[in-house]
């Protein structure tokens, strides 16, 4: 079972919060194929949040194949997310790295890093979508 | 279904609006929290529904009834501020009250928040903390089992760890049965995690209502040049910056990719006060009838 945390100030919707939070487990093998999610009452409880952003962030991660709801019972994670390897990490940090150095450079600070990265990303997302 | 619809509503006291033109609908099932600072009418919004005033002006129904109508009373709890339960009487004398009072009852529910909270029937109301009396009210209003629950400032005067406590007991509620809850509040750091539908009102009138995801969704800061025009589909919550660097609050339904632009995303405490500090149409309070 994992726990799960809110960030109040952080802009992103508590769902999301959660969904990513479960992702990431599961990512690194925190949670794995026939787990189950901790049901919506018990985070409920421990967090005192919305029982309806626990259904949503669920039914999310139902929709993207990663767990199944069965009705009376649970929440089961029903795919294992690999991990990148060894290997990938380290080219990623590289890169990266590389890449923090540039904007640095450039005289980007943090936030307008993340900011780019963001919006680069949803771009991309769009572009596959379109 | 909508559990409240309000329909260009309004309320005067005297010669003084508390409350304009207020249109809402409420999605039966939401937690919804009321903000808005001391005087927006907030508590005069909360009386509305519980049907202990009525409307100036407008109509609203509460369960697609009169709010105030005996048919619509068992189906709604109201606590109001500061959980005002008479001081001197014992606990187990205030249940067999509040059973005889009501059509429907759970005592069960009484009865476990009770052992749970470690109270017993032979205690004074006045014995009582204020987390301790807060978590009794809310027990004595879900006892009732009803359909809305509206609660005035349930969580104001408690320290942190009671108002945790009180939103987990409250937010449990929720899981558990069908139950819609509208509560005001001021304090903006405990909407999120609790509530999934925000309405803001400032000065007597509606600044903004919509469900806390779509609230997010639709807002960003943009850090830009100010001699730029915003972006297309950009339209700015309060005034623009006067400085060669543009901050601006804006919602936005669609992404912008101009590398011009920066997007930072708010917190909803920053859009909720930029939504605050724009100006209403018209000047609600001053208005002299």
């Amino acid at each position: 079972m994992i726990a799960l945390r809110l960030d109040p100030t952080s802009g992103v919707a508590a769902y999301a919060q959660v969904v990513n939070q479960i992702r990431q487990a599961m990512r690194l093998g925190v949670l794995r194929e026939g787990d189950q999610l901790p049901t919506v009452k018990d985070v409920v409880a421990e967090l005192a949040i919305n029982p309806n952003t626990v259904l949503k962030a669920y039914r999310e991660l139902e929709h993207e194949g990663l767990v199944s709801g069965r009705p009376g019972v649970g929440t089961f994670v029903i795919r294992t997310l690999a991990a990148p390897s060894r290997q990938v990490q380290t080219r990623l940090r590289g890169d990266l790295t590389r890449w923090i150095e540039h904007a640095r450079d450039a005289g980007l600070d943090l936030d307008t890093m993340i900011g780019l990265l963001r919006e680069v990303s949803d771009r991309i997302d769009r572009d596959v979508v379109a | 279904m909508n559990v409240i619809e309000a329909v260009g509503v309004g309320h005067r006291f005297g010669r003084c609006w508390a409350l304009r033109s207020l249109d809402l609908a409420i999605p039966e099932g939401s937690v919804v929290g009321l903000v808005g600072p001391n005087g927006a009418g907030k508590s005069t919004l909360l009386h509305l529904v519980a049907g202990l005033i009525e409307p100036t002006e407008g109509t609203i129904s509460v369960l697609d009834r009169r709010p105030g109508s005996v048919s619509v009373l068992p189906d709604l709890s109201f606590v109001a501020q500061d959980a005002p339960l008479p001081h001197r009487t014992r606990l187990g004398q205030l249940v067999s009250m509040a059973r005889a009072m009501n059509v429907r009852w759970d005592d069960r529910i009484v009865h476990d928040r009770c052992e749970e909270l470690g109270l017993r029937d032979d205690q004074r109301i006045t014995a009582l903390s204020g987390g301790q009396r807060a978590q009794l009210a809310l027990a004595l209003a879900l006892a009732k089992r009803p359909r809305l629950l509206v609660l005035d400032e349930p969580v104001a005067s408690l320290d942190p760890l009671a108002r945790r406590a009180f939103l987990q007991a409250l937010m449990t509620a929720v899981a558990e049965r069908q139950l819609t809850v509208v509560f005001s509040t001021h304090l903006l750091d405990d909407l999120e995690r609790v509530c999934d539908y925000l309405v803001v009102l400032g000065q007597g009138t509606l600044r903004l209502a919509d469900p806390i995801d779509d609230i997010l969704r639709d807002h960003t800061v943009l850090v830009g040049p100010s001699d730029r025009p915003l972006p297309n589909g950009a339209r700015p919550v309060g005034p623009k910056t006067a400085t060669r660097q543009h901050q601006q609050l804006v919602t936005l339904h669609q992404a912008v990719f101009d590398p011009v632009w920066h997007q930072v995303t708010p917190t909803l405490e920053e859009i909720v006060m930029a939504h605050l500090a724009l100006k209403p149409d018209q000047p609600r309070r001053l208005e002299v009838v």
